[in-house]
């Protein structure tokens, strides 16, 4: 127990922390990698909650594809981010107003907060409990059965924006080099390497 | 451990998305070269899948845990479905050849957006609705905007994926209100907790409300249709085509199937609702074409008061109502792709023919395409003995018999004054002066097959109306059945 409570509270500490680093930092690139670090530590706290799944998406979803996409953008645009932060006490008042007003809604929402007993009674996919079969088990054995068409057809759609990724954006453009790995595996040494007999001070 | 679930009822959807997939390996391989092959081989597909569809008993059956189902109903829509997209791959092939986009992918997403418009039509779950509606309407939001090169197509697909996230955020939120007071999202057991409770909760009426504007988004009722003439002009014509089409019928099918099967217990709310939009879509769509010169834009006047017909059906909530509603669309699918099969076979100067002006004197140029497109407007018009004077009078019929004489008279005069612009085109044709420099006509073979047979549908329905009335009679009962 305490050594739960200990990780939970040096994972939020630094979560905190990190979170804080990611926008007042003034290097974007220190930002994002406080991001990467926030993430971890968000997957830290799901582990400890038993929700491994969690964890596992957000590892891989969030810092895997997000996170280096934004250090993508961050580094290969020219985004002047002393511009963007220009302004921001100009602002304050109006967005902390609308902080205060969901801090508000949130804190409503908790206290009057119940769930009918009509629903418990009657879910969808009942919740093994946790300590006889984890989490990523559970949802995989639901998905691959009771949603499975639901699934597929997730698949179809992914696809489908695939497909129109490419007729939206790929051009065709001449004199562009590719690489050809069958020639590149194909290539002998007898094409590339050959060994000459230089006579002294004579030259190739 | 769980069974393998039932996947037979599902063949057709199985096939066409197996097919598209085929397809777009072949075109992948074969190139842009290869985008005829791939035309004439999607059609093939989905008339298979049509002839699949078609095979099926009419029972009811469900697969995939009760979430798809598969009854009378879904068979008469996916084959209308299936029909029209056929129809418009092979119309549009030639045009798309001509005007620089000829990309195989635009069959390959054809096809998957009719397997997406096949899984809404077969959705006895919320989830599954929205799937089946996501899948159709990416690949709509991409088919707008094909001709990426162009201005006005990526306007209209901007515009479309704006919009259709709004809609599809909305039926969302409906949805969402809908299982949090019911507490599943299968239909049939909304019914069985709708009938179980002696009044509905409001909730679960508000979630309606929110899906029924969601679906009026797809299917561009007033006051959800601003999208509709801007994206049915900016998109490329065999697209425009496609759009008048099948996912027209696809998304009145989910309509109906939402509105009679979970909440045909609450018809006295959606009544109110329905009734609106029907008066409101036939007034805008009589109104607002007669303004318009650019044909695209007329037609998508046309279709969003095609909907309001139909909403005039659906209004009556009954069974002849929907009857009446099944005809209509079998009838306006038939006579928009022969019309959009006219527009894409006119070329001026080898450059498109889009503005109506363009369409006078056709009958010395032109006779036979005069006559066909004569006969699609006034078909569209309404008037008797064309096939869609019987789609109007099963509708108003329904509405009659359920009582709404007003919402019956307001149907019959906003027709007189849609009859207008539709009798514009026919002047146009056959009395006004032959400009100096005059249409070509360029028609392939596919396109001549679509015109003569959507002109002999359209001409002699009256002789044979069998098979469309009773198919759609007992499509309707089934839908009432389940």
């Amino acid at each position: 127990m305490i050594v739960e409570n200990l990780v939970f509270y040096t994972f939020s500490a630094i979560l905190l922390v990190s979170s804080i680093m990611v926008i007042s930092a003034r290097n974007p690139v220190h930002a994002v990698l406080a991001l990467v670090a926030t993430f971890f530590l968000g997957a830290g706290l799901f582990v400890l909650l038993g929700a491994e799944f969690l964890a596992m998406t957000l590892v891989i979803v969030y810092v895997g594809a997000v996170a280096v996409l934004f250090l993508f953008v961050v580094m290969m645009l020219d985004i002047s981010f002393a511009e963007l932060r220009q302004g921001f006490l100009r602002y304050l008042p109006v967005g902390g107003l609308v902080g205060l007003v969901l801090v508000v809604e949130l804190v409503l929402v908790e206290l009057h907060w119940t769930v009918t007993p009509k629903v418990l009674d009657k879910p969808a996919a009942p919740i093994p409990p946790s300590d006889q079969v984890s989490n990523s088990h559970a949802l995989g054995h639901i998905l691959y059965t009771q949603y499975f068409y639901l699934f597929q057809a997730s698949g179809l759609i992914l696809l489908i924006a695939m497909i129109g990724a490419i007729v939206l954006s790929l051009r065709s453009r001449a004199h562009v080099r590719r690489q050809s790995v069958a020639a590149q595996v194909g290539r002998q040494t007898a094409d590339a390497v050959a060994v000459r007999q230089v006579s002294t001070g004579g030259g190739v | 451990m769980a069974e393998i679930p039932s996947i037979l009822p599902a063949t057709p959807e199985i096939f066409l998305a197996c097919s598209a997939l085929a397809l777009l390996l072949l075109g992948v391989f074969k190139g842009d070269c290869a985008t005829r092959l791939v035309s004439h081989l999607a059609a093939a597909a989905l008339l298979v899948a049509a002839i699949l569809v078609l095979s099926h008993s009419g029972a009811r059956v469900f697969a995939f845990n009760g979430m798809f189902v598969v009854d009378g109903f879904g068979v008469f829509m996916k084959t209308l479905v299936l029909i029209g997209a056929a129809a418009v791959v092979m119309v549009g092939q030639g045009y798309a050849a001509q005007q620089r986009m000829n990309r195989f992918e635009l069959p390959v997403l054809i096809v998957l957006s009719t397997v997406g418009m096949m899984m809404m039509i077969s959705a006895n779950d919320l989830m599954a609705l929205y799937m089946g509606l996501e899948t159709q309407s990416l690949a709509l939001y991409v088919l707008a905007a094909f001709r990426r090169d162009t201005q006005t197509s990526t306007e209209a697909g901007l515009k479309y994926f704006v919009l259709g996230a709004l809609s599809s955020g909305l039926l969302l939120f409906g949805a969402s209100l809908i299982y949090g007071f019911t507490g599943t999202t299968n239909f049939d057991r909304i019914v069985a907790v709708l009938a179980s409770a002696p009044k509905a909760e409001i909730g679960i009426v508000v979630g309606m409300v929110f899906m029924i504007a969601g679906l009026a988004f797809k299917v561009a009722a007033v006051p959800f249709h601003m999208w509709a003439p801007d994206v049915y002009e900016g998109s490329p014509t065999p697209v425009t085509a496609f759009f008048a089409a099948a996912p027209k019928v696809a998304a009145v099918a989910l309509l109906l199937r939402v509105l009679i099967d979970p909440f045909g217990g609450l018809t006295d709310q959606w009544r109110q609702i329905i009734t609106f939009m029907a008066v409101v879509s036939m007034v805008l769509g009589a109104v607002g074409a007669i303004q318009q010169t650019n044909i695209k834009r007329l037609l998508a006047y046309g279709s969003i008061g095609h909907v309001g017909y139909i909403f005039l059906g659906l209004a009556a909530g009954s069974e002849q109502g929907v009857r009446g509603i099944l005809i209509y669309l079998a009838v306006y699918l038939v006579m928009t792709v022969g019309t959009f099969a006219v527009v894409l076979s006119m070329r001026h100067q080898g450059r498109p023919v889009e503005n109506i002006a363009h369409f006078a004197g056709l009958s010395r140029t032109h006779p036979m395409m005069a006559l066909v497109m004569a006969l699609f407007m006034f078909s569209m018009a309404g008037i008797p003995p064309l096939a869609g004077f019987f789609g109007k009078f099963y509708v108003f019929l329904a509405a009659i018999e359920g009582h709404l004489y007003g919402l019956a008279v307001i149907g019959v005069l906003t027709s007189v004054i849609a009859a207008f612009y539709y009798l514009r085109i026919v002047k146009l044709m056959y009395f006004d002066e032959t400009p100096v420099e005059s249409i070509d006509q360029q028609n392939d073979g596919a396109v001549t097959v679509v015109l003569v047979g959507c002109g002999v549908f359209t001409a002699l329905f009256f002789f044979f109306p069998v098979p469309i009335m009773s198919g759609a009679a007992s499509a309707a009962a089934s839908l009432f059945a389940g």
